[in-house]
């Protein structure tokens, strides 16, 4: 019998949140601690017995028996959540209510619960995100530090400061507090954010990129599984993701170049994916609020819908970029908006188009911008101003594949 | 055939979740491999990092597994091998290397 993949990160995120339920979130570095030891013991007797019948659950009973000790001997339970103090205080209840607290729905819960405690407003979404992979996901800070292309210090120190806001409270968020709309739209954000750092990315590993979506499509999965959780705005971004992710496996080829998205072949998206993210989307479509997840996941439908690139419907995608710059304008949602146009009117519209977006500089670092001009220029048949953007797009790649995608763009415009 | 005691010494708690299933997933494969051909007469028991020590003629008890981390012995498997330099040579493929630990081997005493 072999492991799931990432079976030990999601367990251990799982656990960390059930313990933390338990002792208190001002007792976090406990739960983290029993936890660790819960996996250590794992992995030293499974390296030499082999699997358990039931990975899952012998982790859960390591854990809980840990947790029982600790509660009984050390009487944390007196620092430990009000909402629980009682029941862990006397031998009747304790037993019960730590089993309780591993339930399916009630570890369910805490993770929600814990990713909303994540989001806490006195953190930077940097902040948020990394805390969120690091408790939900159970990522290490070099891990988190390799993921974002970061250095080990500053995801360190991110991660530790999270960790002194989250002990600031006894409690993990309240679902029923007045507080949640805001706190569930923070929530969005930093899935959002988390999804499209696998996405767009500057790490150079595909795999790397392929877990950082799949790990948000994982706690967006949570989100929109919750009755009282779900809003028309959960639908529509798990519908976004969904909807992208389908088209992560043809944005390298075999090689591990980074393949153009005219050239794609989309015989080899993921179909049961866009057919999740299409029902998503409906689901999506009540209430009167548009977000820009709804824009954004609208505009990715309708390239997964499009058989051939030739088919794609560039009115109504350039309609939906306008909508987007009307609630959300970004110098990065204008050159998408440009790249459509180009795809409506010829190059020529698009360059001015891009020409005339605000905040251009903000672009300045971003090596996709000379890139749409090159390409732009290409094909109008401007050979050296191509190559020159391109060049200058080069310079400013921020990983291997990258610079090979863009120096055989360079070689093309030799031709 | 005769069977020799490893002995796996050396402990290092990996730093993530995600290096722990490697190397959980690294010794699973390594024993089986062995196991498949049919070398491997017990898997062993794994020995936890805590423990007891009585020592001497007065018999003091020290809490703790008494050596330094790198000389713990984390557990043990019984192989069967040719000799022991087949004993050996069925060793080097053990993922406990990669951390630094050590494994010892040791032929049983004979009765006959």
């Amino acid at each position: 019998m072999e492991m799931e993949e990432h079976f030990f990160r999601h367990e251990f995120g799982r656990i960390v949140a059930a313990l933390t339920r338990l002792f208190g979130v001002n007792n976090f570095a406990l739960a983290e601690d029993v936890a660790q030891d819960a996996f250590c013991r794992a992995m030293e007797t499974w390296k030499l017995r082999g699997l358990p019948k039931n990975p899952s659950a012998w982790l859960m009973a390591t854990a809980k028996n840990r947790a029982v000790d600790i509660l009984r001997r050390q009487r944390t339970a007196r620092a430990s959540q009000p909402e629980l103090t009682r029941f862990l205080t006397s031998e009747w209840t304790l037993v019960p209510t730590v089993e309780e607290a591993f339930s399916t729905y009630a570890v369910k819960d805490s993770q929600l619960r814990m990713m909303f405690s994540c989001c806490d407003p006195l953190l930077s979404e940097e902040a948020q995100i990394a805390l969120i992979l690091h408790i939900l996901c159970g990522f290490s800070v070099k891990e988190i530090a390799q993921a974002f292309m970061s250095s080990h210090a500053a995801i360190e120190k991110r991660i530790t400061r999270g960790k002194k806001i989250l002990a600031g409270s006894t409690k993990l968020f309240d679902l029923a507090d007045a507080d949640l709309p805001a706190r569930l739209s923070s929530v969005l954000q930093a899935l959002y954010l988390l999804f499209n750092e696998g996405y767009h990315g500057s790490s150079p590993e595909a795999a790397v990129r392929m877990e950082l979506c799949q790990e948000a499509m994982r706690l967006v999965n949570l989100l929109i599984e919750q009755p009282a959780l779900v809003t028309p705005q959960s639908y529509a971004l798990a519908a976004l993701m969904y909807l992208n992710a389908a088209r992560l496996p043809t944005r390298l080829d075999g090689s591990g170049n980074l393949v153009s998205f005219f050239e794609q072949d989309r015989s080899l998206w993921d179909h049961n994916l866009i057919a999740e993210g299409q029902a998503l989307l409906n689901l999506s479509a009540s209430g009167t609020e548009l977000t820009t997840y709804h824009i954004e996941a609208a505009i990715a439908s309708m390239h997964t819908s499009a058989a051939r690139c030739e088919d794609t419907d560039w009115t109504q995608i350039v309609s939906l970029y306008d909508m987007l710059m009307a609630i959300h304008p970004s110098p990065v949602i204008a050159l998408n908006r440009a790249i459509a146009i180009a795809q409506l009117d010829g190059p020529e519209r698009g360059l001015q188009e891009i020409h005339v977006i605000h905040d251009l500089d903000r672009l300045s670092s971003y090596p996709f911008y000379p890139a749409a001009l090159g390409e732009l220029e290409l094909r109008r048949g401007n050979y050296p101003e191509a190559k020159a953007h391109f060049s200058t797009a080069l310079s400013l790649a921020r990983n291997p594949t990258e610079r090979n995608f863009l120096q055989r763009r360079i070689d093309t415009c030799k031709n | 055939m005769t069977e020799f005691v490893y002995f796996y010494r050396g402990y290092e708690a990996p730093a993530s979740p995600e290096e722990m299933q490697k190397k959980t997933a690294k010794w699973m494969t390594w024993l089986k491999d062995l196991s498949d051909k049919g070398h491997v007469k017990s898997l062993g028991e794994p020995l936890l990092p805590v423990g007891k020590v009585v020592k001497g003629k007065k018999k003091q008890v020290i809490d703790g597994p008494y050596a330094e981390a790198k000389d713990v012995v984390g557990g043990y498997s019984i192989i069967l091998a040719r000799d022991i330099e087949q004993a050996l040579e069925f060793s080097l493929g053990c993922p406990i290397f990669e951390d630094g630990g050590s494994v010892e081997i040791r032929p049983f005493g004979q009765l006959d």
